[in-house]
């Protein structure tokens, strides 16, 4: 039997507002609990919500960004069900009117192809609070300082195919919403949560298969995990004759299972209607437009300009646009260096990535700066240091001593490339090893590539490592070959 | 419209009200009493015609993206009824 | 302090005190005496704030003293116990927050403070504003003091009572299907339910968000607009508080009223309708002839839709407001809980009392899966058929009358067992408030010996013209001048 998998995607994106959609508390992350509670948030009697209208601007903007309808008119509604985490025993959302409708992103599969994913709407609401189970004697503690953070939900079409599509997709969706600066993303902290909607059916059949929603995906190393063990669990219940249940089951990542909550979405009837302490928000094409007049150039769109205007390879142009900072820094670095853009993607693609991934710290909070990379790339460009010494500057940077200028300097690191100076200290090697000289004249041409870099060697040994290399070789071969 | 022991039940879990069992025959009956009165809504043609959450067309209003409330935990859990460690506690929850 | 000072208005208590004829701590402490007294036969107060009062009346006196006087600065006013007050119980006159003592003050209370007016104590009312007898309270029924066997009305029955006794001159009331006009009515007193959005509801614990107004309860029209003056205005963190000016509520209450349009409904003169209130009513409309009103006969042709389409709308609004009362947070909590679903079910079974359940019950499934569009919405659609019947007769009428109730003050327990026909006594109140219009009750006369109330029904925003038209009225009777017997 051949089974065709079909994934929906509802991820649950943190806005990055500075207080709450409903009320004046902070949103800031980490605080103790409940400080930053207040009256509203915790649904005291008498308390009434007010919209943070930076919220309905993120949402917007995120609309503009997927090429979606706005909806003009939106409406908040109450979503009613009991939990602790749940103040007010109804969750602020929208369901007929949502602020987002119909729009759609593209996906790149592995094969290089592009896929268009359908987006059926995102809408905003209120997060819950916390529950933090240990430590409290058969009782769960509540922490309600996340009540009330405002998140836009943003609900696929079952349009993926595979664990590797949605995983795609939410890749892709999380680098928008970083690039359109509505979300910091931030998966370990929740501000980026994704649920997937998984069912299998037989190819061919039109009906979708009953599907299950799998919850807590909290890193994209887990995605296509979890998602596989769920399409192998349901493939395996319908092919030994039994009926795959419409269920939440939470992802385990230590055993990697998945397996089902308990009754907290028992056939829960939300009895949705309008919340009537807020009013219907209406918003115009001049606010739309002002809107659009915010958004950053989006990442699509700027992968193929850096594609065209620095003739740089499809891969390049994916990694160094895969989030707004790195791309801002590599246009940075481009402008302010004045090497060819090549060299400086290389650079940061490499030496940058390198030292950012060792130290497990975003390029924003990278101790080299935009601007000072670009001094270091400069120097490189123009032949003053070779790569090697390039390597040793940067560390240099990289542990604050300083500009590239300045620590070339300081270490007199200065590329020695001048032929009087390096004729002599070719010659003295040749003299001092003869015999290799002779060895190498007398070897077969297709071995003499590897024998040069002995003499290479000596050479840098000669002038601690500063000889310019590829003035070097170019001498070392008129020499010997000479 | 009647409602029966068992409408009364689902509905009081829907809600979270505990209900004595001598009392739900009561509350079916004054609750099928209470929609005999609603289904009279029937007899009006509401054809064309728009739900009216609100008296007067009115707007929802922005509210500047601005912190304005501070701590004031200990006196919001004053009169919790438990509390420990700024924490809320209920009975354990299972998930 | 002469004995007759509980006699006095508002508006005369005010100048008395600004001509230091008696000093606010003097009248305060006499209606404390006057609330201690009558408390066992009225039960009107959940809370008295005897302490807190004197304290306000001293820096009101103050005040007065420098000169620095507001509208209300140093009279005594009583609240509804459905204000959150802070540091001092905020009951509902419900189990369920018997133990809820407010962390913050409602924008109504504000105002009053920073006005400088006194603050009595919390009334008692029906459970979470739930009924027109204040017979669901927690803190046992209160009676009518024009008739120790009857009701008050309610939901804002005691501050109506404790007017009519004159324990307090001025009360707070609030009004969701005709919770001050009803009592106002069956107390004799004036009470006035502004323009939806008029007053904050901020702080005002909610049963029917689209429906909920609070509004001053007084012996007068002009005490009213004094109250309103005080009461009314934008409050940022109500999201359905109105940015329209306030304007000078008593400025107006003076001017002559001929050629004002008064429409009647003939579905308000119809069955239903006791004869004799309907006697009383025709004598209050022939007054407003004789001070120059046009009287024309209308139609609102969906009345007899209104009580179903709130019955409907009110208990689904309801049911979600009052989900937060949960014994997590605040108020009650059932006695060892064994798991959540037990701490909910028992906290809110045993915190609630059986009208409030009923509702509840009733709300939830009128907002259920299968029934929303049938209930919820077929009633928001009535609604707005409502709401249409009134915008057309205001294209030829300035104001509409008619009788608050169809009888007057019915006996205690008569109709607690019998929550529908309860429910049918609100029906000349109840399309107000689905409409968001302004409606005052002004006393009007009495049926056997049970006051009656005259219903005024205003367009949006025209408190103003209410106010004009009761003041009016209230110089050519003197109905609003008589006190209870028990209480003179």
């Amino acid at each position: 039997m051949a089974w065709e998998v079909v994934i929906g995607c509802e991820i649950h994106v943190q806005l990055a507002t500075q207080s709450k959609i409903f009320s004046g508390a902070s949103t800031a992350y980490g605080a103790e609990p409940n400080t930053q509670a207040c009256a509203v948030d915790l649904g005291l009697p008498g308390v009434l919500p007010v919209f943070n209208k930076d919220a309905l601007a993120k949402a917007v903007k995120f609309g503009l960004a997927i090429g979606a309808e706005i909806g003009m008119r939106s409406v908040f509604d109450r979503k009613n069900y009991f939990y602790p985490d749940l103040p007010k025993g109804y969750q602020i959302s929208q369901m007929d009117y949502p602020i987002v409708g119909v729009g759609e992103i593209d996906i790149e599969l592995e094969d290089g192809t592009i896929k268009r994913i359908g987006i059926t709407r995102a809408h905003l609401e209120e997060d819950a609070g916390k529950s933090l189970h240990e430590d409290f004697r058969g009782m769960t503690g509540i922490d309600l300082n996340r009540a009330g953070t405002p998140l836009l939900e943003i609900v696929s079409d079952p349009d993926l195919r595979s664990a590797k599509e949605a995983a795609a997709y939410m890749r892709k969706i999380h680098s928008l919403v970083r690039y359109l600066e509505i979300s910091d993303g931030n998966m370990q902290e929740g501000s980026f949560r994704c649920d997937a909607n998984v069912s299998v059916r037989p190819v061919g059949q039109e009906e979708l298969g009953t599907r299950a929603e799998i919850k807590n995906i909290n890193s994209f190393r887990f995605v296509e995990k979890a998602i596989n063990h769920e399409v192998e669990r349901q493939i395996n219940v319908i092919e030994s004759g039994g009926r795959v249940v419409q269920e939440t089951r939470l992802y385990d990542p230590d055993k990697d299972e998945t397996r089902s909550m308990r009754s907290k979405e028992e056939a829960n009837d939300y009895r949705y209607f309008p919340d009537p302490d807020l009013l219907p928000v209406e918003i115009d094409d001049d606010y739309v437009e002002a809107i659009r007049k915010t958004l950053p150039e989006l990442p699509d769109a700027r992968r193929q300009r850096f594609e065209s205007d620095y003739s740089l390879p499809e891969y390049d142009a994916g990694l160094l646009t895969a989030s707004r900072e790195m791309a801002d820094y590599f246009e940075t670095v481009v402008k302010q260096s004045g090497a060819e853009a090549k060299i400086c993607a290389n650079w940061v693609m490499g030496e940058l990535s390198a030292a950012l991934n060792r130290d497990t710290i975003g390029i924003d909070e990278s101790p080299v700066d935009a601007e000072n990379f670009a001094g270091l790339v400069k120097r490189i460009a123009d032949d003053t240091i070779s790569g090697n010494t390039a390597k040793k500057v940067f560390e240099a940077m990289w542990a604050g001593e300083g500009s590239a200028d300045e620590v070339i300097d300081n270490k007199g690191l200065k590329q020695i490339s001048d032929s009087g100076a390096l004729e002599g200290i070719i010659d003295e090697v040749m003299n001092n090893n003869a015999q290799q000289v002779e060895n190498y004249r007398n070897a077969e041409p297709d071995k003499r590539g590897k024998m040069i870099g002995f003499f290479m060697g000596q050479v840098m040994k000669a002038t601690q490592g500063k000889a310019n290399p590829g003035q070097v070789t170019k001498m070392l071969n008129e020499k010997l070959n000479g | 419209m009647a409602l029966d022991k068992k409408d009364v039940e689902g509905i009081a879990h829907l809600a979270r009200l505990a209900i004595d069992e001598a009392d739900i025959d009561g509350y079916a009956e004054s609750l099928s009493n209470i929609l005999g009165l609603v289904d009279q809504l029937n007899s009006v043609d509401t054809e064309g015609v728009t739900p009216m959450a609100h008296p007067m067309h009115m707007v929802q209003r922005l509210r500047a993206d601005e912190v304005t409330e501070t701590n004031q935990r200990e006196h919001l859990q004053e009169h919790a009824p438990a509390v420990e460690r700024g924490l809320f506690l209920v009975p354990k929850v299972i998930e | 302090m002469s004995n007759d000072m509980h006699s006095k208005t508002i508006a005369e208590l005010a100048t008395g005190l600004r001509n230091g004829e008696f000093s606010s701590a003097e009248l305060t402490k006499s209606y404390l005496e006057r609330i201690n007294a009558s408390n066992e036969k009225l039960n009107a107060f959940i809370t008295v704030t005897d302490e807190q009062a004197m304290k306000q009346a001293q820096a009101a006196d103050q005040r007065i003293a420098a000169g620095d006087t507001g509208i209300l600065t140093g009279i005594p006013i009583a609240h509804k116990d459905i204000f959150c007050t802070d540091g001092v119980r905020t009951s509902c006159a419900s189990k369920m927050l018997d133990p809820f003592i407010a962390p913050y003050d409602a924008r109504v209370i504000e105002n009053f403070q920073n006005d400088g007016a006194v603050m009595l104590g919390k009334t008692n009312m029906d459970e979470f504003a739930m009924g027109s007898s204040t017979e669901t309270s927690y803190y046992g029924a209160v009676k009518n003091p024009w008739d120790l066997k009857a009701v008050p009305g309610g939901s804002s029955g005691c501050s109506a009572a404790a007017v009519a006794a004159r324990i307090a001159p001025g009360a707070t009331g609030t009004d969701t299907g005709g919770s001050i006009r009803q009592p106002a009515a069956l107390c004799g007193i004036t009470g006035l339910k502004p323009t939806y959005g008029r007053v904050s509801r901020y702080g005002m614990i909610a049963f029917a968000s689209s429906l909920d107004q609070a509004g001053p309860m007084a012996a007068t029209a002009e005490d009213c607009a004094m109250m309103l003056q005080v009461m009314a205005g934008f409050d940022k963190r109500d999201s359905t508080s109105s940015e329209r000016d306030v304007p000078d509520y008593s400025v107006d209450l003076n001017r002559d009223i001929a050629g004002m349009k008064i429409g009647l409904p003939k579905e308000y003169f119809g069955e239903g309708l006791d004869s004799d209130v309907a006697k009383v009513i025709e004598a209050a409309i022939d007054e407003y002839k004789k001070l120059g009103a046009e009287v024309v006969e209308i139609s609102l042709p969906n009345t007899h839709m209104a009580v179903p389409t709130y019955y409907v709308v009110a208990p689904a609004e309801c049911s979600s407001n009052l989900s937060r009362m949960d014994g997590v947070r605040f108020g009650y909590r059932c006695e060892d809980p064994k798991d959540l679903e037990d701490l909910y079910k028992r906290s809110r079974g045993e915190g609630f009392g059986p009208e409030v359940k009923r509702r509840i019950l009733i709300g939830a499934y009128a907002l259920s899966s299968g029934y929303y569009d049938a209930y919820y919405l077929k009633a928001q659609r009535v609604r707005n058929l409502i709401s249409e019947d009134f915008k057309k007769a205001f294209e030829k009428v300035d104001l509409i009358m008619g009788p608050t109730t169809p009888s007057p003050a019915f006996n205690l327990g008569e109709k607690s067992d019998d929550p529908v026909s309860m429910y049918l006594a609100d029906i000349y109140t109840i399309a107000v408030n689905l409409a968001g219009l302004p409606g005052m009750s002004l006393p009007a006369g009495f049926v056997n010996e049970r006051p009656v109330g005259l219903q005024l029904i205003g367009n949006y925003f025209e408190e103003s013209r209410l106010l004009n038209a009761g003041y009016k009225f209230q110089q050519v009777t003197d109905w609003h001048q008589k006190i209870p017997g028990e209480f003179a």
